[in-house]
């Protein structure tokens, strides 16, 4: 058994720019335990409620996350109208799910940008965050921001996207496909970027089950776990099956994003096509009185929404459990037994984002 | 397995324009629907208070007397909230982002004399009608209790 020690990771590190703290215990070059701590960036959203009442809370929850902020603001969303019965127009149900794939989209290029960073191919990282850019011109059409779009309210959505604006979008998503296949091509073949990332970090189909991982994380090790395939928004009348790959190691994460691009692609295609005409938003009354629980798929995972209402403006309570959280334990088993050189790597292939895991 | 898979592409970068623009040098370009800040029509307002209810950040106020709304631009996210609540429509978003600085400053728009002037006007003309028909309501009191009394007088 060689010497033992135990080197800090974070807060701050050059390859994460999330604030997540690990210590390191190596023997010679090769992890042998991790030991986690979080709570750099805790900002207390969810004690909110209790000053905001349930409208404005909207656009806290948005705030929750700067990349998946569409998804947060929709899982609130959603819940408050479940419990309010709120019965939202078709038309209302297609564009949030076409804001939710565009918002997958940006999250996926960057994702893809970051772990091109993290292996050092900074060409390919600048290559990745210039596609990324017509993703965010294009929410910026038709939201009004870049990141965070504030087009939901509880009943429905606050902005229409106008035939202009769908043809813009669908000439991005061509622009986006094509510039993909020549990402693909590099993420999947290349001899370089392949000796970073095949048999790094394997997590089993078992291991994976165990540790109650999520999103593409878990889709890597073989779990077919989509929450789209739950059938919320617009997404029960779409065509779509969860993208799964048996690698289970770093190029299986990268496989399935990548994959995902190109679902997410088709799937705001088939929802400009089928979208249908009508009202942007319900009426809504009264007060939220009971609760409800929700779960959605985020860019990063399963994120869950449970809410409690009593009556009154504000709501007795908002928990969100982000995907990031389910996949940290993941994280600390794929690092055991890791390189120390390919800590940064393993980091970025959960897609961590700890300010949403501690909002 | 392939190599210099990415060749073609930084090939391509190496002979292409750039694709940042050089800001501020050339003007950014906003989108219609870009949410940069507030900005009010003032002698639209009726100061209902509608906006400083509503917004999220509690960063508007409102003096109805003195005809002024302000806002603390730093505090405000953009967000747009009032704007959709706002009755006389008189809030809109507009491109154009906030400028840094070092302190949090408020800005403080004020209704013109004129509007200002009619607004104290017809406050005044509804005072006095107000008073107006609060004495009317006294005297027909008034009346009513002397004509009570006298009904009662002759059975006394
Ligand atoms: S845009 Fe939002 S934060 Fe800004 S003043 Fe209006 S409600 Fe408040
Ligand atoms: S909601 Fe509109 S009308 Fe009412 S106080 Fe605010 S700006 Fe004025």
């Amino acid at each position: 058994m060689g010497k033992r020690s135990v080197i800090p990771y974070g807060p701050q590190h050059p390859v994460l720019p999330e604030p997540i703290h690990l210590d390191l215990v190596l023997e010679d070059e090769k992890i042998v335990d991790v030991l986690p701590s979080i709570g750099f960036i805790h900002r207390g959203l969810e004690k909110l409620t209790e000053k905001r009442d349930f409208n404005q809370m909207v656009y806290v929850t948005e705030r929750v996350c700067g990349i998946c902020s569409f998804g947060h603001g929709y899982g609130y969303c959603d819940t408050v109208e479940h419990i309010m019965n709120i019965e939202v127009p078709d038309r209302a149900k297609f564009l949030r799910t076409i804001w939710f794939e565009l918002s997958r989209l940006h999250s996926h290029l960057l994702w893809a940008g970051l772990m091109a960073d993290a292996f050092g191919f900074e060409n390919l990282f600048y290559q990745c965050w210039r596609v990324r850019e017509k993703v965010l011109d294009v929410i910026e059409l038709t939201t009004g921001g870049r990141v965070i779009f504030s087009v939901n309210k509880v009943g429905g959505v606050l902005k229409d996207i106008t035939p202009e604006m769908q043809k813009a979008i669908l000439e991005m998503l061509d622009y986006v496909e094509k510039e993909t296949k020549v990402l693909e091509k590099t993420f999947m073949n290349d001899y370089t970027v392949q000796s970073r990332m095949k048999g790094v970090g394997v997590l089993t189909k078992e291991q994976a089950h165990a540790l109650g991982c999520a999103g593409p994380f878990a889709r890597a090790s073989g779990i077919a776990t989509d929450m789209r395939m739950r059938g919320y928004a617009a997404y029960g009348e779409l065509d779509m099956e969860p993208i799964i790959s048996n690698d289970g190691d770093c190029y299986g994460r990268c496989e399935v994003r990548i994959g995902e691009i190109y679902q997410s692609i088709d799937l705001i295609r088939q929802a400009i096509d089928k979208l249908p005409d009508g009202e942007l938003a319900a009426v809504v009354k009264g007060n939220p009185n009971g609760e409800y629980f929700m779960r959605i798929e985020q860019p990063r995972g399963e994120a869950d929404y449970y809410i409690k209402g009593n009556g009154t403006p504000n709501l007795d309570r908002m928990r969100v459990r982000t995907p990031t959280f389910a996949n940290l334990a993941g994280l600390c088993e794929v690092l055991k037994g890791a390189d120390y050189a390919d800590v940064g790597i393993l980091a970025v292939t959960i897609d961590p984002c700890i300010s949403c895991t501690e909002r | 397995m392939a190599v210099m898979t990415f060749a073609g592409a930084a090939l391509k970068n190496f002979f292409s324009k750039p694709v940042t623009t050089k800001y501020p040098a050339e003007p950014a370009e906003y989108k219609e629907r870009t949410r940069g800040h507030i900005e009010i029509s003032i002698d639209d307002c009726i100061g209902c208070g509608m906006c400083t209810r509503c917004c999220p950040c509690g960063t508007l106020s409102i003096d109805k007397i003195k005809g002024t709304w302000t806002i603390n631009r730093f505090d405000c996210i953009a967000c747009g909230f009032c704007v959709e609540k706002c009755p006389k429509k008189c809030l809109t978003m507009v491109a154009g982002y906030q400028t840094p600085d070092g302190e949090k400053e408020t800005v403080t728009y004020t209704k013109s004399p004129e509007v200002l002037e009619a607004e104290a006007k017809q406050r005044e003309e509804m005072a006095k009608k107000a008073a107006e028909a609060k004495k009317a309501a006294e005297a027909k009191k008034a009346a009513e209790a002397a004509k009570a009394a006298e009904e009662k007088k002759p059975e006394g």
